[in-house]
C-alpha cells in the first residue's frame, strides 16, 4: 500500500486528448429529522459526547430498533424529486463490518432493495459557446436509507492510560442519524467537462434537497458528503457521446472519499483524471482502491486497497419489518414536492426581467432567495439585485463566506434592503447616501432608518438651499453657463458636480440638473 | 429491481485453507498455521452437517426474512430520553473524555 504524496500527473488537456472519463458519484445526506433512524435519541449537532445514545444505537443486547416514519417519508420525497421509481416493498439489510464507529458491528442499510431507484436529475452547465446553458442528464441508480456512524477521535499514547498504547475515543451521538445515500449510474459522455458536470450535479442536488427541506445540506459540517468514483477508458474519437465511445469498456475505478465542498468535487475529478492518465500512459495499471482527498493541497492519496476484506455479508435485517409504502401515500407525498429549482430559476428570471448575465451573477452570489424576499417586501427586482450584489456580496466574498451566511451574521434582512430602497424612491436618500446607510447597517449600527437618522443622512428637501447653491455655481462658472445657454446641455455635468459639493452630497443630483437647465433656459 | 431471488446453494464446495484464513482475517482473529490446518477439517465437518438442510425440498418456497407478515412498523419522529453518559459508558472496559476508548485501528480515517 503506497501513500506517496507525489503521484505523477499528466496535464488535463493532455489526459483528455487520449482518454474518456467515466464518473460515479455517491452522495450521503443526513436527514434533518428530530430523532435517529431507529430510536428516539435526539440528533442535535454539537451535543456533549454520548449524551444522545440509548441501547438501540449503542447496539446493546436485546434492544429493538423501530423505523422513524419521518425518515421513510423524507426518503420517498427525495426519490420522487429525483424522478425515481419508489419500491412498493423493500427491506433493510445488515452491512457487517468490524470497526468501532458502529457499536453493533454492522450498519443498518439497504442492499438490493433500495426504497427509490432508476431516476435522473437534469443539471445545467454553462454552454461552451459562452451563451446560455446546456443540460446534462445525471442518471440516478438508487437512493437508499441507512444510518450514520459514530465519530472517532484518535489519541496518542501519552494521553492513554496504558503507557505507549494508542486509542481511539468514540462518541456515538451521530451513530444512527438517518442518512440517504444517492448513487448515480456511471456518468458517461461528459468528456472534458466531467469535473464541471460533477460539481453542477452536487450543487443541483444540494439545491433540491434544500428546497425539499429534508436536510440542512451543510457540506462543511458533514451533513452532505460526496464520494467520487472515476475511471478512464481509451478515447474513440472527438465525440464523447458517440456509440463507438460508449462501446469502449470502462477502466478500473478509484473511489475518492469524503469530498466535502463543491470546489473539491470538481478538483477531485480533475486530479484523478490527471493521475490515472499518468499511470496509464506510462504503461501502469490503476489499482482499484479508496483514496483520500486533501482539501488543502488539492490532491488525493492512496487509502486502503479495495480487497476481499470488504466482504460485508449483507443479509436482511431480522429486527426490522419490510417497508411497503402505500401507493396513495406516495402520490400524496408527490403532491408536496416543491417546484424543481431549475424550473423555479427560469420562472423567477422571467418575472424579474433579468438578462442571462444578471441572473448568472445572482446565482453565483447565491442571492435568489434574498432577492425573492426583498421583492416580496416591496423593492423592484433591479433594486433588490443592485443592493444585494453590491457591498454585502463584496464583503461576503472578502470573508470567504456565502451571501446568505454573511447576511445572517450581520443581521441584514430582505425587509431592510426593501426599506433602504423605499427611502431612495421617496427622495429621502440619494444613491450615494443609500450606500453609506447600507454600510452602516452592515457595520451593526442598526436598521436603515436608524442609521440614516444617526448619521444625519437626509436629502435636503428644502429647494431654497439647492437653489442658492445652483446660483452660486452658475455665477462662479460664467463660461460653462454660457455654453449651456448655447445648447451644450452635456456641459451641465460639470456644474452638477460642483452643486453636489456645495450641498455636501445631500442633494438630489437629478433635481440639481433640472434646476441648472431651467435657470439657463436650456430645459 | 429484479424479482426476489431464492438463494439456493448447490452442494457446498469443500472449505479450503484460504477460505478459513480469509474468514479469520474478517473476524480479526490471529490463527497459527497449525490452527488453520485443524480448523479447515473441523469447519468442513460442521458445514457437511449443515449441508443436509439443503436436501429439503424447497422448490416452491419463497425465501423468508421475517416469520410474521408485518410491514410498516414505524414510530413518530419524537424525541425520547436518552441514557446519561454515565449509563452509556457503564459497560465500557475503558472510557476517557466521556467517550468509549477502543484500540486504535491504524491507517484508517
Amino acid at each position: 500500500m503506497t501513500t506517496t504524496r507525489d503521484d505523477a500527473v499528466l496535464g488535463y488537456d493532455e489526459a483528455l486528448a487520449q482518454f474518456d472519463p467515466v464518473m460515479g458519484l455517491e452522495v450521503h445526506v443526513e436527514l434533518g429529522t428530530a430523532t435517529k433512524m431507529f430510536c428516539g435519541c435526539a440528533t442535535t449537532f454539537g451535543a456533549e459526547p454520548n449524551t444522545q445514545v440509548c441501547p438501540v444505537c449503542l447496539g446493546l443486547p436485546g434492544a429493538l430498533p423501530v423505523v422513524n416514519a419521518k425518515g421513510v417519508e423524507s426518503a420517498i420525497r427525495i426519490g420522487l424529486a429525483l424522478n425515481c421509481q419508489i419500491a412498493d416493498w423493500c427491506r433493510f439489510a445488515r452491512k457487517n463490518y468490524f470497526y468501532p464507529d458502529m457499536p453493533k458491528n454492522f450498519q443498518t442499510s439497504q442492499y438490493d432493495e433500495p426504497i427509490a431507484f432508476d431516476g435522473y436529475l437534469d443539471v445545467e452547465i454553462p454552454a461552451e459557446s459562452g451563451e446560455g446553458t446546456e443540460t446534462y442528464r445525471v442518471e440516478i441508480e438508487r437512493a437508499h436509507m441507512e444510518e450514520d456512524t459514530g465519530k472517532s477521535l484518535h489519541v496518542g499514547g501519552s494521553t492513554g492510560r496504558i503507557q505507549g498504547a494508542e486509542f481511539s475515543l468514540v462518541d456515538y451521538n451521530r451513530a444512527g442519524i438517518p442518512l440517504i445515500e444517492i448513487v448515480t449510474k456511471p456518468l458517461v459522455g461528459a468528456g472534458h467537462r466531467a469535473p464541471e458536470v460533477a460539481k453542477a450535479y452536487v450543487s443541483a442536488l444540494r439545491d433540491l434537497l434544500r428546497a425539499l427541506d429534508v436536510s440542512d445540506v451543510k457540506m462543511e459540517q458533514g451533513s452532505m458528503r460526496c464520494d467520487v468514483n472515476l475511471s478512464l477508458r481509451p478515447k474513440a474519437g472527438e465525440d464523447p457521446t458517440s456509440d463507438a465511445q460508449l462501446a469502449v469498456p470502462m477502466g478500473t475505478r478509484t473511489e475518492t472519499k469524503n469530498v466535502n465542498s463543491l470546489r473539491s468535487v470538481e478538483g477531485a475529478v480533475r486530479f484523478e483524471v490527471c493521475r490515472h492518465a499518468a499511470v496509464l500512459t506510462s504503461g501502469g495499471s490503476i489499482l482499484q482502491e479508496t483514496r483520500h482527498w486533501h482539501e488543502d493541497t488539492g490532491i488525493t492519496t492512496s487509502g486502503r486497497e479495495k480487497s476481499d476484506a470488504e466482504d460485508y455479508r449483507y443479509f436482511p435485517e431480522p429486527d426490522l419489518v419490510p417497508v411497503a409504502p402505500d401507493a396513495a401515500w406516495v402520490e400524496e407525498l408527490r403532491a408536496t414536492l416543491p417546484e424543481p429549482p431549475a424550473q423555479r430559476r427560469k420562472r423567477l428570471q422571467g418575472e424579474w426581467g433579468y438578462s442571462d448575465l444578471e441572473m448568472r451573477d445572482v446565482l453565483n452570489a447565491g442571492a435568489v432567495e434574498l432577492i425573492e424576499e426583498t421583492v416580496a417586501a416591496g423593492a423592484t427586482p433591479q433594486a433588490a439585485r443592485k443592493w444585494w450584489l453590491g457591498e454585502p456580496a463584496r464583503r461576503a466574498n472578502t470573508q470567504a463566506t456565502d451571501l446568505v451566511t454573511y447576511a445572517d451574521q450581520v443581521g441584514l434582512t430582505p425587509s431592510q434592503v426593501a426599506e433602504l430602497e423605499s427611502m431612495v424612491v421617496a427622495g429621502r436618500l440619494n444613491d450615494k447616501m443609500a450606500r453609506q446607510v447600507l454600510e452602516g447597517v452592515l457595520d451593526g449600527e442598526g436598521g436603515p432608518t436608524q442609521v440614516a437618522d444617526a448619521r444625519g443622512l437626509e436629502l435636503v428637501q428644502d429647494d431654497s438651499a439647492l437653489e442658492g447653491a445652483v446660483e452660486k455655481v452658475i455665477a462662479d462658472n460664467p463660461d460653462i453657463a454660457e455654453k449651456i445657454r448655447g445648447g451644450k446641455v452635456q456641459a451641465a455635468g460639470a456644474l452638477i458636480g460642483q452643486v453636489m459639493k456645495e450641498m455636501k452630497g445631500q442633494a438630489d443630483a437629478g433635481k440639481a440638473r433640472e434646476m441648472i437647465l431651467a435657470k439657463l433656459g436650456a430645459a | 429491481m429484479g424479482p426476489r431471488r431464492a438463494h439456493r446453494l448447490a452442494r457446498m464446495p469443500d472449505l479450503s485453507r484460504d477460505d478459513v484464513a480469509h474468514l479469520a482475517s474478517l473476524a480479526r482473529i490471529d490463527l497459527e498455521p497449525q490452527e488453520l490446518d485443524r480448523l479447515v477439517g473441523e469447519l468442513d465437518q460442521v458445514l457437511g452437517a449443515v449441508a443436509q438442510v439443503q436436501e429439503a425440498p424447497i422448490e416452491d418456497v419463497e425465501p423468508m426474512s421475517h416469520p410474521m407478515p408485518l410491514v410498516n412498523v414505524t414510530r413518530p419522529d419524537e424525541v425520547r430520553p436518552s441514557l446519561t453518559p454515565e449509563q452509556a459508558l457503564a459497560g465500557a472496559p475503558l472510557a476517557e473524555e466521556q467517550r468509549f476508548s477502543v484500540p486504535r485501528i491504524l491507517d484508517e480515517e
